[in-house]
Order: structure tokens, then C-alpha cells, then sequence
């Protein structure tokens, strides 16, 4: 199994904790002048997104996961699994509820996600930082009401819920930022 | 190719201009400033200080971690007081703090005592940053108590490693042993809390490194480390002049490699014949100067003071 020095910790390398793929957000080598060194890495844990602390004498070896993103197109989902495709070999891999959470609010078909794969297999779905969806409801528009605020509830085709200005209506196209799940702007078709 | 200096050439100025000041500083004190070899067959054994290896020749050669020893050579020599700017190399060292090559400025005085180089450290920097600055001294055992709760004197390494999980969740503290538990507390547990100039002095005398126990106070080393905001920026002895002692403590150092799986290092002959013959009573200092620079020009990271960090 392949293993890394605290050396070649940097962020975004992928090392097994406890069992769970994680990936170092932060990375920060501390010494006494004649003291020990130590490694102070922030983790995520890439199967339940906690954010933890741990401290490595430096020298020590952590195995490295597997883990590898990959850009992939989404094509469907069966009620169960979410079946996405790599564009340029077909190759297709299906993520389970637990792999996808609440990204399924924010995957339309065609549209591009980063899947990350564990040992070949989906454990997280993050979807573009913005997708356009349309409004399949929402209250009726309040015509000439472009400037003030004040929002509505509409549901995307999606499923996703957002907060919209109150001028949209049924069957036009929004920008969002999936990331905030707020509004960014009217798409013109 | 990104070609260019690391550092603004303001900063590169300002360093010059500092540089200057140290000269003036010790100049006005009747120091002598010296040069010495950056290049030695013998090195600092030190367990936690990995030295660069160099050849020439087919001979081994390590590039300094500290002029000390050489400078050590030139006090037995009736040098009287001296000083040096210089290189030091430490092998694996990079960090926003770090770098593998670093510059130094070391000195020595005979006659004096550690805590009377306290002073002369707060003099030069008061020099250095044109202004009267407020420093403060703690000892070792009583910056542990007071941002620990470890009492260094009397704990045990089953309850020290305990107290270090409980402070530091996330580290495997069974895999450390007692000094290992006690940096693991003073760099991440008390230097984040530290604020300003601080001396911490009086180290227990299992980090005694170069520096003569203690004759009043039985169980540390006349040993202190100046900090800034957390950053450690300097370190001095009641230097060590006993060259039983001093031998004692390299071949203590090399079981330590041994047990860490490091190689052995050469112990430098020449340093113990030297205090054989007779070093002077006298105290020395290893100052940061990069680091210095950074608390000078209020910059966050080594990299910015380096000429080029590449």
C-alpha cells in the first residue's frame, strides 16, 4: 500500500485516517529550534465531511486512499442509484444516497459533477459551483416588480426549493449558486 | 520562470540598513565579528536537528546548523567577545517559519551569564526597532503551569501523555515520549497563547542542549528562548565549558539518533579539545535574523524576508 512522509503532506492529498479517506485542507510544519517537529494538518474526513485536527510527529508515514475525482456528466437516477458517466470512455459508475446527499437537489441531466471515487467507488457527488434550472412553481408573478425586494418560494425542476424574486414565473430559467442555494439571475432562453 | 526576488526590495533595503545597526551594536560593545567555515566533517548531533550533507573529495562533509562550535574554538583562543552573520543549514526545515537554509546572527560573551545576555538581547533589539520595547521572563516550569497545567518537575510521561491528548485531540501522544510531549506542548499549546517579547529561561535539563546546568537551581539549565507573539526567535546558554560533560552529552545525543532510527553523526574533536584546553565562563546566543526581520517589517511569513525562497 502506498503511504506518504509528513514531507509531502500538502493540501489536497488524499491519506486514510482511522479507516476514512480524508483529504488535508491545511498543512502547517511546527519546531522548537532544538525540539521535535510536528506536522498541525487540518482534515476532512471525504465520507461524513467532518473537519478535524490531527498532529503528526514529522517523519511518521500515513497510507495514502485511493481517492480520485473525476468530472463526470449525470444521466439519471433510478429511485436508489445516481448514474453518472465519464464523457470520454462511457465508463458509468452508480452513487448511493449516502454518496450524493443533498447534492441530487442541484444534478440535471447532461449537466457536469465532480464524483469522488474511494477504491473505484462513488463516496461524495459535488455538483457545479452554479447550475440554470427552470421553475416548475411558484406564485404568480407581480408584474412591474423588478426593483424592490422582497421574495417568493418557487420549486426548480430539480426538486431544489430556493428563494425568488417576486417578477419570475413558472417555466422561466434561473441561475443558482449551489454551493449557498441562493439566486444569482434570470437566464434569457 | 518566476526569476525574481522572494522579497521586495524594500524589504531587501531594510535588511541591509538592519545589518548595518548589528555591526554598529556590537562594534560600540567590543565585539569582534568573525567568519567561520560553513563546511565541517563533524556536526551537531542534536536528535531533533538533521545536518545537510555535502562531499568533496570523497570525504563527507556537513554544512552547519549553527556556527557555534567553531565560534567556541575561537573564545578558547582568547577571542574574547565575538559575533558572526551567517547561513545555517537544518535539513527538512520548510514551513511558513522554516526554511532548510536560514540566516543567523550568533554571539558570544565572556564573562557573562544568561541573564545578563537577556539584557544585551533587549538592548539590541530596542537598537534594532528604534524604540523601547516591553519584554517579559517567565520560567520554563511556570509557563507550563500557568498555560498547561503540567508541572514539568514532578509529572509523570503515562499522565503527561494524557494531559497532551486532552489539550491536543487528533495526536497519537503514546508515540512520544517525555521531551517530545513537552515541545508538542510548548509549540502548539503555549506559543500560540504568548503575546510580545518573552524570555523563557531556566529549560529542565533533559533540553539542557549546549547549556550548563544550573548550580543554584538543581534540575534545569541555564538555558532561554525568546519568543515574539509565539515566534521563536532566539536561543542562549550559560554556555557549557566542561569537556567531560560536553562529551557525554554528544554520545547521549548519538543513542537518541540511534533510537530514533537516524544515523550517527561525527562528534567534532575539535570542539571538546578546545574545552579541554579552556573555554572561557562565558554566555552565547542564536538569533533568528530572518525571523527577527519578520517581526521588524510586521510580515507573516520567512518566505517574504528571504532574498529569494526558491
Amino acid at each position: 500500500m502506498a503511504s506518504y512522509s509528513t514531507s509531502e503532506f500538502r493540501s489536497g492529498l488524499k491519506i486514510l485516517i482511522d479507516g476514512d479517506p480524508c483529504t488535508i485542507i491545511e498543512n502547517e510544519f511546527v519546531k522548537p529550534g532544538k525540539g521535535q517537529a510536528f506536522n498541525r494538518v487540518k482534515i476532512r474526513n471525504l465520507k461524513t465531511g467532518r473537519v478535524l485536527d490531527k498532529t503528526f510527529k514529522s517523519g511518521e508515514t500515513v497510507e495514502a486512499a485511493d481517492v480520485v475525482d473525476i468530472s463526470m456528466q449525470y444521466l439519471y437516477s433510478d429511485g436508489e442509484f445516481w448514474h453518472f458517466m465519464v464523457p470520454d470512455t462511457y465508463e458509468q459508475h452508480a452513487a448511493d444516497a449516502s454518496a450524493v446527499g443533498e447534492s441530487h437537489l442541484w444534478l440535471k441531466g447532461q449537466d457536469m459533477s465532480e464524483i469522488t471515487l474511494y477504491n473505484g467507488s462513488p463516496i461524495a457527488v459535488t455538483p457545479p459551483n452554479f447550475v440554470e434550472l427552470e421553475i416548475i412553481d411558484t406564485d404568480p408573478g407581480l408584474k412591474g416588480d423588478t426593483a424592490q425586494g422582497g421574495t417568493k418560494p418557487a420549486t426548480l425542476e430539480t426538486g431544489a426549493v430556493v428563494k425568488l424574486p417576486l417578477f419570475l414565473e413558472i417555466g422561466e430559467i434561473v441561475k443558482v449558486d449551489t454551493r449557498s442555494g441562493e439566486y444569482m439571475s434570470r437566464v434569457k432562453k | 520562470m518566476d526569476w525574481q526576488p522572494s522579497a521586495s526590495l524594500e524589504t531587501i533595503r531594510e535588511r541591509a540598513r538592519i545589518y548595518q545597526k548589528i555591526r554598529a551594536f556590537f562594534a560600540a560593545r567590543d565585539y569582534l565579528e568573525v567568519d567561520t567555515p560553513i563546511l565541517s566533517i563533524a556536526t551537531n548531533t542534536d536528535a531533533n536537528i538533521a545536518s545537510i550533507g555535502a562531499s568533496n573529495l570523497g570525504q563527507s562533509l556537513y554544512l552547519q546548523t549553527s556556527p557555534e562550535f567553531a565560534m567556541k574554538r575561537l573564545l578558547a583562543a582568547d577571542s574574547g567577545s565575538i559575533y558572526q552573520i551567517c547561513h545555517a543549514f537544518r535539513e527538512g526545515e520548510q514551513g511558513i517559519r522554516h526554511r532548510p537554509e536560514f540566516t543567523l546572527l550568533e554571539w558570544y560573551r565572556p564573562g557573562f551569564d544568561y541573564q545578563q545576555l537577556m539584557d544585551e538581547v533587549e538592548a539590541l533589539i530596542d537598537c534594532l526597532s528604534g524604540q523601547k520595547n516591553n519584554f517579559q521572563r517567565v520560567r520554563y516550569c511556570d509557563l507550563l503551569v500557568h498555560q498547561t497545567g503540567v508541572d514539568v518537575t514532578s509529572i509523570a510521561l503515562p499522565q503527561l501523555r494524557t494531559r497532551c491528548a486532552s489539550l491536543l485531540p487528533g495526536t497519537d501522544t503514546q508515540a512520544l515520549d517525555f521531551n517530545q510531549c513537552l515541545d508538542l506542548l510548548i509549540a502548539l499549546v503555549a506559543a500560540p497563547a504568548m503575546q510580545g517579547y518573552l524570555f523563557v529561561y531556566d529549560y529542565p535539563l533533559s533540553q539542557a542542549a549546549l547549556a550548563r546546568a544550573s548550580k543554584s537551581n538543581p534540575g534545569v539549565a541555564e538555558r532561554f528562548e525568546l519568543f515574539h507573539d509565539g515566534l521563536e526567535l532566539a536561543n542562549g546558554f550559560s554556555e557549557l565549558t566542561d569537556a567531560k560533560i560536553q562529551r557525554e552529552r554528544f554520545e547521549a545525543d548519538n543513542r537518541q539518533r540511534e533510537a530514533n532510527a537516524l544515523p550517527r553523526y561525527p562528534i567534532d574533536n575539535f570542539l571538546l579539545a578546545a574545552l579541554e584546553y579552556g573555554l572561557p565562563e562565558c554566555a552565547g546566543i542564536a538569533l533568528g535574523l530572518d525571523r527577527l526581520l519578520m517581526v521588524l517589517l510586521n510580515l507573516d511569513s520567512i518566505d517574504e524576508v528571504m532574498t529569494f525562497s526558491d
